[in-house]
């Protein structure tokens, strides 16, 4: 039995110990706007916040994380992630929008740390999360644009 | 590599029965009033005897919601297609909303195919009139309908953002409330639309209808699908392609709690499980023995020597014109191999498909890229009638041509799995990206033979182009589509040249193999823009002329508006030639789906290693109609065409069996690899074409010949990294 914090509910999960926290989201919390992509930490469509930071859900078994504070993409709240919301929407920056929940949650992930990135510190957060759509130019444009948001 | 630490709104109204249909030239429309929402409500619609054909609802709250015929995988024809009903009912952009139109040929065929479909980057082409025809109606409805309300001429009626108004009794009234008086209304059968010179939201950009619901996690896809009792099912599929099941031992995967149970289908061992990650566990533990007998057992390498003896052949002639005999005396001859690989297209999304059974009939959830052929196909492996089955189109998360099966696979084996599991019940079935990378349907691998020849002058005199690969369509329901026997997805873009090239053949070689193979982003103009502008580029080179200037000079003609977009491209690049401030340039052009588009490619030497700085993208389609869409699908198609370009490679190892399987060896571009786009929209007055593949072919070439600029460096094989020895 491992319990859990996840957006703000604690919960409790008593299958295999080694689920992947993804799966325990998705197919038990039904939180879906946390997504599939690979399974092995490659794509980052899975992030999730741990204990405030960012995660990949796919790889992290439910055993690891008892007692952890999980937020999903339901779940973010606060200035960071309205900002990049709304940067996303105010150029259009999904294509398909599987991986966006993942980039919504590095990028906001990122401003949390540093609130006015660099091009490099965007490269460097976010080049663990895939775009096969390769709307990379808008994501990093997005970003600067929340950040000068938050900046007032 | 990088190192990496560890709804949409569905509400389908329940209609009430005031839907009217309107016959002739494809137009179909229907006003009503919602009551409930629900998913599947679509369907159940559909179905009804009264209200089939409906493109456009108008809601008591002035929300006007169009049933998108193609699916949104990411390329827009949610926001595109109500752009154009929007557009002729003179509503608001606020007001707009879209959803997935289900599966039904009758309704909703693709007027490019005769059949519901997306594919061929058709989706706006063969909308345009549709669908404004469509808005013309309903708004042509709504101004009758408040002529007789407020007893005033039709004609002293206008419609501007969502309000019909009667300026001299001062009268206005949004939709909704004049929607039941409307839908009592006679549906005009050829209504006027607008003439272009009136549009105020084609060729302005407005937020796509997708953007939230995709940045907040609520928008629902085939994954995020749950219902009451359902399985998840994971298959175990032939290691290599062609084999099939010899024998198996469930006993292990039976034996991980939450499996239910094991069933063999005709793709594979199909395990059923409460949830995704025992599903995963229970195939881990099958054991199969799998029968080889008939599978590809050779390697890439193989291969391509296979293609290249059979390039050397000639072909069948595909098109030929002149005499190549010209080249025997050319002053220069050149010669070139071209070498490209399979390609899995690796949505982010992997394939999915929800399938429920109840009392002999089936109703399934999914992408669903070609509904015509999904359905029938579904229904054989349930072994019922068509008819008793009906398909919910999700949004995709991409498909880039994956989802788009001639052969319909997934739905079949969608619908062997509920037949195996020999009982009503709801099953989701999941590929994981291992499934996905070595699952097939690839991008077929391909040689291109290139000969030419220059005169003394340094003129074009001739031009032999042999392309070596696996028909697409052969053996699938497309088969009818091709034409004497030629497979036009297997060389086109090495057809019908823009340019002047003197004496010209081009030959087709068609060879056989167990793998499955698929159109890919682009499609044949995956290779042969590749062959064409690398090779072309080269001759010029040759022939002492500028990439730009001589493309521009070999032009024919009535290549106007290749014209077009190489000026624009070059201009908007200021161009300067190959190289400028130890940076290479290459320039590419390409037509395909009816859009010219022209790319140039700002490369930087990295340790060996083209890293692409800055592209330029010069892009005609016809009327623009989304351009902020436009743009978006140059930037995605330019990305998606540079990391396959410089990394992506599915091989077969000595054996038949795949070498890649996941994305640590199948490599995809991330933003610290994105270059700088700048995309210019030619203005035109011509119908609209599609974008979501033309930004693809020019993206390439254009590397390939900035690098050989840079470098002296030629490229005749792909990806750049890595290439198989």
């Amino acid at each position: 039995m491992t319990k859990l914090i996840v957006n703000g509910k604690e919960v409790t999960f008593d299958g295999d110990p080694d689920t992947p926290l993804l799966w325990v989201l998705r197919d038990d919390l039904r939180l879906t706007g946390t997504k599939f992509g690979c399974g092995i930490a490659q794509c980052g469509a899975c992030t999730v916040m741990l204990d405030g930071m960012p995660r990949r859900s796919c790889v992290t078994p439910i055993s690891t994380v008892e007692g952890s504070e999980v937020t999903t993409i339901e779940g973010m709240q606060g200035p960071e992630v309205q900002a990049v919301q709304a940067a996303w929407a105010g150029i259009d920056v999904p294509q398909c929008g599987w991986c966006q929940s993942g980039q919504v949650m590095s990028a906001a992930a990122l401003l949390q740390v540093i609130s006015s990135p660099t091009d490099e510190d965007i490269d460097n957060a976010m080049a663990g999360n895939v775009c096969r759509c390769a709307t990379y130019v808008r994501i990093r444009e997005a970003i600067h644009t929340a950040a000068k948001t938050l900046e007032g | 590599m990088t190192d990496h630490d560890t709804r949409m709104p569905t509400g389908l109204a329940n209609p009430t029965r005031r839907g009217f249909l309107a016959g002739g030239a494809g137009l179909t429309l229907a006003l009503m009033l919602p009551l409930s929402g629900g998913r599947g409500a679509a369907v159940a619609q559909a179905q009804a005897p009264f209200a089939p054909n409906a493109f456009i609802r108008i809601a008591a709250d002035d929300t006007v919601t169009v049933l998108i015929k193609h699916i949104e995988m990411g390329q827009g024809p949610y926001t595109g297609l109500a752009t154009l009903v929007a557009e002729e009912l003179d509503a608001d952009w606020s007001q707009m909303r879209a959803e997935g139109a289900p599966g039904n040929d009758a309704l909703y065929a693709n007027l490019a195919f005769g059949a519901q479909g997306t594919g061929g980057s058709t989706a706006m082409a063969n909308s345009y009139m549709q669908m404004r025809k469509a808005g013309a109606a309903a708004r042509a409805m709504l101004v009758a309908a408040a002529a007789v309300e407020w007893g005033v001429p039709i004609g002293e009626i206008t419609v501007a953002k969502g309000i019909v108004s009667h300026a001299a009794s001062g009268r206005s009234s949004g939709f909704g409330a004049l929607a039941q008086g409307a839908a009592a209304m006679e549906v005009p059968a050829d209504p006027p639309v607008k003439d272009p010179a009136q549009f105020t939201l084609i060729g302005t950009d407005r937020p796509r209808l997708d953007t939230v619901a995709k940045s907040n996690g609520t928008a629902q896809f085939t994954m995020d699908v749950y219902r009451d009792g359902m399985l998840t099912v994971l298959i175990a599929h032939p290691l290599r392609f062609g084999a099939v099941v010899a024998s198996y031992d469930d006993s292990a995967a039976l034996a991980v709690p939450g499996v239910e149970m094991v069933r063999q289908i005709p793709s594979g061992i199909a395990v059923y499980a409460t949830g995704t990650y025992a599903a995963m566990k229970g195939r881990e533990a099958l054991v199969v023995q799998w029968d080889d007998s008939a599978a590809e057992l050779r390697s890439s390498a193989e291969l391509y020597d296979m293609l290249s003896s059979e390039a050397k052949t000639g072909g069948r002639v595909v098109q030929e014109s002149g005499d190549l005999a010209a080249l025997d005396g050319a002053a220069t001859l050149h010669e070139a191999k071209f070498r490209f690989p399979y390609l899995a297209h690796a949505p982010m999304e992997p394939l999915d498909a929800v399938i429920e059974v109840k009392a002999g009939k089936a109703e399934m959830w999914f992408g669903s890229q070609f509904p015509s052929f999904d359905k029938p196909a579904a229904a054989a492996a349930l072994g019922f009638a068509p008819e008793d089955v009906a398909i919910n189109v999700l949004l995709a998360g991409g498909s880039f041509g994956r989802r788009a099966q001639g052969s319909a696979h997934l739905a079949a084996e969608a619908g062997a799995v509920a037949k195996a599991a020999g009982r009503d019940g709801c099953f989701k079935v999941v590929w994981t990206r291992e499934d996905d990378l070595r699952g097939g349907y690839y991008r077929p691998v391909t040689v291109h033979r290139m000969r030419a020849g220059l005169d003394a002058a340094g003129a074009l005199i001739g031009w032999d182009n042999t392309v070596a690969n696996q028909s697409i369509m052969a053996g699938t329901p497309m088969e009818a589509m091709m034409q004497n026997g030629l497979d036009p997805t297997s060389y086109e873009g090495a057809n019908d040249l823009p340019y002047n090239v003197g004496a010209h053949r081009l030959g087709w070689a068609q060879v056989q193999s167990p793998v499955s193979v698929l159109w890919w982003r682009s499609v044949g103009h995956t290779h042969t823009a590749f062959a064409v502008e690398v090779f072309l580029d080269e001759l010029l080179e040759k022939a002492g002329k500028d990439p730009v200037q001589g493309r521009l000079d070999l032009l024919k003609p009535e290549a106007v508006r290749e014209r077009g977009v190489i000026e624009a491209v070059a201009k908007l690049a200021n161009w300067r030639g190959r190289t400028a401030d130890g940076k290479g340039y290459g320039f590419a052009f390409a037509k395909s789906f009816g859009t010219y588009v022209a790319e140039v490619v700002e490369v930087e030497d990295r340790g060996g290693f083209p890293h692409v700085t800055r592209v330029w993208c010069a892009v005609d389609c016809g009327i623009a109609v989304n351009p902020n869409i436009i743009r978006a699908q140059m930037e995605g198609g330019i990305g998606y065409a540079l990391g396959t370009a410089l990394f992506s490679e599915i091989t077969l190892e000595p054996g038949g069996t795949v070498a890649q399987g996941n994305f640590d060896s199948y490599r995809m571009l991330r933003i610290n690899e994105m270059p700088a786009v700048e995309v210019e929209i030619i203005a035109s007055a011509a119908d609209p074409t599609g974008v979501g593949e033309p930004g693809v072919p020019a993206l390439a070439p254009a590397l390939a010949n900035a690098w050989r600029g840079l470098t002296g460096t030629a490229t005749y094989q792909l990806p750049f990294a890595a290439p198989l020895s």
